[in-house]
């Protein structure tokens, strides 16, 4: 990349959050922002970016599922990639994308709409991306010690679910257990890692969306894990909020973590905000002061 | 074998134009079903579904509940072994199933859709709380939920004013058959 000749070794990307970290996961954002300072990445929020459409939009109007990522996608510099932290998100953006990228008829009228040349070259890319292009025991030392063997069962949700247009995008089954295995803690698989969280059921059917949270959090439990980890601000709230379990484990951002292990003191600002406070079981384990 | 009188290939066909997805190399091996975190809120398979419009069963097919109870979660679509994208094929069915007046079966799951969109096509960007409360307003049950609603705005997990896309204009462009 021509951009990191003045300071060698750092990446630098155009961010995009998307509702979900903008507007409700506040702590996920801090967390990544400060995690991406620490391993000498810069990321640059897209200006004025709009919403990718989430579920409601090509649940109910092609047309707009079709021009909100065209926008945003339009508002991308040249020559720097696009870091989605979302899972959702990129999907719809980068699903978007290349079907922009595979049509004639569509790109005549992204560029009649947005009034510039579509971008062949641009780069879409999931936060997880970065731990192939990073090496965090760069960044630390004693990496081994840092989550001093806190058993943490992985969630993914539907992140490593791909539709068929996007079958050829690169998995990234594991990258939660390598990296946090990495940084000391002892990770527990279990049964429902992969099952979707039941994103927008737990407004409209929350009966529903309880059944299938209290499945994957008692799944967890019964692994023995002390605690979860998300890669997903939504699924992150549909674990908190509906789970009927007595005493659930709480569950973590793996932003959250990964900044924890690599001594970010931000933290004070992110455990309040969850509804099953993390905090008694981090301080037993003496990951932060008592 | 079961005979249809008469043939009806109309609306697989239309289906197939709406979703771009041929449907038709499925070949009812039930690994959707079986994978489906949400079958047991559905009326039909997703499988069946496929089945239905098949065979041309318009009514059933539009106002089956399986339609809106899909996530689009992709769980089904990467295991599918003859890689049939199903929660495209849903979307058509949902758009069809809106643009004929079909009966909707679950009126809850489209009401919050059509609150998202609303937010976004105020704000460019979603607005939780006040989808969370036109919802409940249209629903006519403020009360339920009332003590998690407080729990989420305590602990600011629902932000009270709206984060908004500064060019207003290009949003409207989005939005502009609305």
């Amino acid at each position: 990349m021509n951009n990191t000749q003045h300071k060698p070794g750092k990446l630098i990307f155009s961010f995009f959050p998307g509702c979900s970290l903008k507007a409700s996961g506040h702590e996920n954002t801090m967390s990544l922002l400060k995690f991406c300072q620490k391993v000498n990445v810069e990321l640059k929020e897209l200006d004025d970016w709009n919403c990718c459409g989430s579920s409601s939009a090509h649940s109910i109007n092609h047309d707009i599922a079709r021009h909100l990522p065209m926008r945003n996608i339009s508002l991308v510099p040249r020559g720097v990639p696009l870091l989605i932290a979302c899972p959702s998100c990129f999907i719809r953006m980068k699903s978007t994308y290349l079907s922009i990228k595979n049509s004639a008829s569509l790109k005549k009228e992204y560029e009649e709409q947005w009034g510039q040349p579509f971008d062949e070259e641009l780069e879409i890319i999931h936060f997880f991306e970065i731990f192939s292009r990073i090496n965090i025991d760069d960044f630390i030392d004693n990496a081994q010690e840092k989550l001093k063997k806190l058993k943490v069962a992985p969630y993914y949700g539907c992140m490593l679910s791909m539709p068929p247009d996007l079958r050829f995008e690169k998995s990234y089954y594991g990258v939660m257990e390598q990296t946090l295995g990495q940084l000391g803690a002892d990770m527990v698989p279990f049964g429902y890692g992969t099952q979707c969280c039941g994103t927008y059921l737990s407004v409209a059917k929350p009966a529903l969306a309880q059944t299938v949270v209290n499945k994957i959090v008692s799944g967890a439990m019964e692994a023995g894990a002390e605690c979860m980890v998300t890669a997903c601000a939504m699924c992150h709230l549909n674990l908190e909020i509906r789970c009927t379990i007595k005493n659930p484990i709480p569950t973590l951002h793996f932003s959250e973590l990964l900044s924890l292990a690599l001594g970010e003191e931000d933290q004070k600002k992110w455990f309040p905000r969850h509804i099953v406070d993390p905090r008694p079981l981090l301080k037993k384990k003496g990951l932060i002061a008592s | 074998m079961i005979k249809l009188d008469p043939p009806s290939d109309g609306l697989s066909n239309e289906i197939k134009e709406r979703s771009g997805i041929n449907f038709n190399a499925c070949m009812h091996c039930k690994t959707c079903a079986n994978c489906c975190p949400f079958l047991e809120g559905m009326d039909f398979a997703p499988n069946a579904v496929l089945r239905l419009v098949q065979l041309g069963q318009e009514k059933t097919a539009l106002e089956c509940s399986t339609i809106w109870i899909c996530v689009g979660c992709n769980t089904c679509c990467s295991f599918c072994p003859m890689a049939i994208d199903i929660p495209a094929v849903m979307d058509g069915l949902r758009h069809k199933a809106i643009e004929t007046g079909a009966k909707i079966a679950e009126p809850d799951v489209l009401s919050f859709h059509n609150e998202v969109l609303n937010t976004v096509k105020k704000y460019g960007r979603t607005h939780k709380l006040e989808i969370m409360m036109r919802y409940k307003l249209k629903k006519m049950n403020l009360l339920d939920d009332m003590g998690l609603g407080l729990t989420m705005l305590k602990k600011r997990k629902l932000d009270l004013t709206p984060s908004k896309v500064k060019d207003k204009k290009a949003i409207g462009k989005i939005f502009k058959n609305e």
